[in-house]
């Protein structure tokens, strides 16, 4: 517990440097959100253009606009998004349920079919299990996320008819309770496959490769010459061992999972942060841009510490202190 | 009395494309109740292969029993079932093995992998389990056996997983005890107290003991019996009196004659001048703590050493592991930085200098290093990889040619060897190569970081040899790093020996050995396998045969 706090506390300067740097990265884009709002207004005057400019306060030098930021920041008050005339918090947290649906389910799905894929590729070495699902692996890797999107939402819901083709849930109906959840996650289902393929492959490669190297190690022979079943040298002394740089792996990845869902997003409608991100950039609204990296890098730390927990209980010459 | 094992024209078959066809070919060994067997062999003899033969633990498909039998108390382990094999494994034969850091699941702890033995061997209540674990790791002499129980491997030290390693062995009892170079991955001390162990544990248990090694002390410190392989044959075999004392195939006496002998040879004479000082060297390693504070762990490498080295001379620096001998070489050469002292080359302190101002120094001093395996880049030909060091110095390419051929053939390769990839040789070639390398700048001082400890006893003393030989054609003086007392005994002139970072005691290689001051010194000078048989009397005697 005290390793928690500790590194929750070591987080908060990490935290910060992000910010700040993500501050100025922005600041290097061209434009800003008044020029969006007057190229899509049209006829904008400059006087108006400096009015709205000094309202947003994107007037003010940019030590002035940072440290102004960083005090909201720090008093958890993210900013106004002027493009959705809404608070950024709020905008950010309705996004947010949906998202992490979605990232908790792709990581689940693709790790642990990839670890179960990858361990059934180990344990029937060179016969037609291990080249049928290599294949597949090599398949899905290659394929694009946005095509196996667009063809699951053809075959499925255009022709089979068995999920709903975009969107979270079916506001028409009302649904309350359980119903409500059971329909979530029809419409989770597709959006989940079509983004838990890729990084599937990608576990599914890594573990294989991961049990073929554990199975070679002194240990192992150890076990045999002790008399052990074969089963209980794959099971528990092979896999425990194979499954630390798959755990890594997971952790390094979940961060890749925000930005990358932005395809599976718009090809399903999904109403999750990286639609949302992505808009933002386009308007330049850099209220909203900023607040979601600050989550972003929020949710990163987190899971950082998460998986440095499950490493620590996985490999014990790993210590949390 | 009936053996316990009787393995009777063994063929082990290794892949077609290997560079013979047999590993082990047409052996005939058998072991009795409560003897110990050793098989001595260098590297490929199938000394290891014929212990997994035994045990089914060959890498099937690929190398397996083409012919022959093992017959253990009535049944042919060659042909029974795998099923049968794996009741037989643990419970009346068990294994163990070189390296105790490998050989256990390090995320398990030992009390789970204990357990695994019984669990698949007898029904028992998991208390009784326990019980017995418990009662096992106190018989192998494991300080606090309940914490020991619950601790994962790479919480205990060397000796202490191997202790853990003998116990699982023994923990049903088994008729017969193979043990693969147990000992070789282990300090000299602590391999003594676990060969006592195994010694002691065999006589109580009345176990048949397969004791595969390459080292003749711990041969003669342990075996009844001795059989000596080659290439994949039993060259010989009788009583451990006959085989060491009265060797009767050349193999056999060429092996043991290149045990280096424990007695120092005759001191030389000492030149005057001093080629090296140090003096006063630290070194600390910091591990642990971090960017916000806390305390990490201290560790002095070098703690206070002071020797100097003087033109034609070898000092030997002996240790065990940890010991710092290595991390002292490494400051030498200015691989490592020390924190304070001074390396007083001629008149210049080589520590303060920056990387522009070592340079004209870097020539002067050079390295030899351990593994021949890895020291060299695969993806570099011999020649460059000799040649480099001189046209870095400014030679023309044809000059540092011809040096190279002239080196080549100092260290005995064939001219041929110029245009080749490190692959291409083998260990003590490459260690030849490795010292070309070294001579190529035309040092005053060569550091060998156990030169010779990842080599077979037979190409150890040709390196030795080749060693001595330049250091006398090129007036060279070396430090020498071994952890190997008959090593040093032969090639050095005068020993310090460390301990914990600290030189505890230093001088003339022969009052070392026939006058250790220190108990530290004589612990180790005890601790040295065979030191008893290989008295000079005894080496005399199979060097006339």
């Amino acid at each position: 517990m005290r390793y928690v706090v500790k590194r929750l506390l070591q987080a908060i300067p990490i935290v910060l440097a992000i910010v700040v740097l993500n501050f100025f990265l922005l600041q290097l884009a061209e434009g800003d959100a008044v020029d969006v709002l007057a190229g899509e207004a049209g006829s904008a005057t400059p006087e108006y253009m400096a009015e709205l400019r000094a309202k947003f306060g994107l007037d003010k030098p940019l030590p002035v606009q940072l440290a102004v930021y960083l005090k909201n920041v720090v008093m958890f008050d993210l900013g106004y998004s002027f493009r959705h005339d809404m608070p950024v918090s709020q905008l950010i947290l309705d996004r947010l349920v949906p998202t992490l649906l979605l990232m908790v389910a792709t990581i689940t799905l693709a790790v642990g079919f990839g670890i179960l894929l990858g361990l059934v590729a180990a344990m029937g070495l060179n016969t037609w299990r291990d080249t049928a699902i290599s294949i597949f692996a090599l398949i899905t890797y290659a394929t694009p996320l946005f095509w196996v999107g667009l063809m699951l939402i053809v075959v499925f819901s255009l022709n089979l008819r068995w999920f709903p083709t975009s969107g979270m849930e079916n506001f028409a109906m009302f649904y309350e309770g359980w119903d409500r959840v059971k329909d979530i996650a029809h419409h989770l289902v597709l959006p989940t496959v079509t983004l838990s393929l890729f990084y599937l492959a990608l576990y599914t490669r890594l573990m294989r490769a991961s049990m073929l190297e554990q199975a070679g190690q002194d240990y192992v022979t150890t076990a045999r010459a002790k008399g052990v079943t074969e089963n209980r040298i794959m099971f528990v002394h092979v896999l425990r061992n194979a499954l630390l740089p798959v755990v890594t792996m997971a952790g390094v990845q979940v961060g890749a999972l925000i930005g990358g869902s932005v395809i599976v997003e718009s090809v399903f409608a999904w109403p999750g942060l990286g639609m949302l991100a992505f808009e933002a950039l386009f308007s330049r609204d850099l209220n909203l841009l900023l607040g979601i990296f600050l989550l972003s890098a929020l949710l990163v730390v987190a899971v950082n510490l998460v998986v440095d927990i499950i490493y620590s209980s996985l490999d014990p010459r790993i210590e949390v202190n | 009395m009936t053996r316990l094992l009787d393995i009777t024209d063994l063929h082990v078959a290794l892949p077609p494309e290997s560079q013979r066809p047999y590993a082990v070919e047409a052996l005939n060994l058998h072991l009795e109740p409560n003897e110990i067997l050793c098989v001595v062999g260098e590297s490929g003899s199938g000394k290891s292969l014929t212990a997994r033969a035994v045990m089914g633990l060959l890498p099937k498909p690929r190398v397996r029993i083409a012919k022959g039998s093992v017959n253990f108390l009535g049944e042919d382990l060659a042909k029974v079932s795998e099923e049968r094999l794996r009741a037989i494994r643990g419970s009346q034969i068990s294994m163990i093995f070189q390296e105790p850091m490998t050989a256990l699941n390090p995320v398990m702890t030992i009390g789970t992998q204990i357990d695994e033995v019984f669990r698949f061997h007898e029904k028992m209540p998991g208390r009784e389990r326990r019980a017995r674990a418990l009662q096992l790791l106190t018989d192998v002499q494991l300080p606090d056996p309940e914490q020991t129980l619950k601790a994962y491997p790479h919480e205990l030290s060397g000796g202490q997983r191997q202790r853990a390693m003998i116990a699982m062995a023994l923990a049903l009892d088994p008729k017969i005890l193979i043990a693969d170079e147990p000992t070789t991955a282990l300090d000299v001390t602590t391999q003594a107290q676990v060969l006592k162990l195994i010694k002691q544990m065999q006589a109580s248990h009345g176990t048949g003991v397969l004791f595969i090694t390459h080292d003749f002390g711990v041969v003669a410190d342990i075996a009844d019996r001795v059989a000596v392989m080659q290439n994949g044959l039993l060259v010989e075999t009788g009583t451990t009196d006959q085989v060491l004392r009265r060797p009767e195939h050349p193999y056999t006496k060429a092996l043991i004659g290149a045990v280096p002998d424990l007695v120092p040879r005759a001191a030389r004479p000492r030149s005057g001048a001093t080629v090296l000082r140090v003096k006063n060297l630290q070194k600390t390693y910091r591990s642990g703590g971090g960017l916000f504070g806390g305390k990490g762990r201290v560790v002095h490498a070098a703690n206070d050493v002071t020797f100097d080295l003087a033109r034609g001379e070898t000092l030997g620096i002996v240790g065990e592991s940890g010991s710092g001998k290595s991390t002292v070489a490494r400051c030498i050469v200015r691989l490592n930085d020390a924190e304070a002292g001074e390396i007083l080359l001629g008149d210049t302190d080589l520590r303060p200098l920056g990387r522009a101002a070592m340079r004209p120094h870097r020539s002067k001093i050079q390295m030899v290093f351990q593994d021949p395996f890895a020291s060299l880049n695969p993806r570099t030909r011999i020649g460059k990889i000799i040649a480099q060091g001189p046209m870095m110095y400014g030679a023309s390419a044809d000059e540092a040619k011809r040096k190279t051929n002239e080196l080549l053939e100092i260290v005995g390769l064939d001219a041929r060897a110029y245009d080749r990839f490190p692959h291409e040789f083998s260990g003590g070639q490459r260690q030849r190569i490795g010292i070309a390398r070294a001579l190529a700048l035309e040092p005053q001082i060569l550091v060998a970081d156990e030169p010779v400890s990842a080599l077979d006893v037979s190409i150890q003393a040709q390196i030795l040899r080749l060693l001595d030989e330049i250091r006398d054609r090129m007036n060279l003086s070396m430090v020498f790093i071994t952890h190997d007392l008959r090593v040093a005994a032969q090639v050095c002139d005068r020993i310090a020996v460390m301990q914990r970072g600290k030189v505890v005691e230093i001088g003339p290689t022969a009052t070392m050995f026939s006058d250790p001051k220190q108990p530290y010194t004589q612990e180790l000078l005890a601790a040295v396998p065979g030191k008893d048989w290989f008295s000079a009397e005894d080496m005399a005697r199979v060097h006339a045969t």
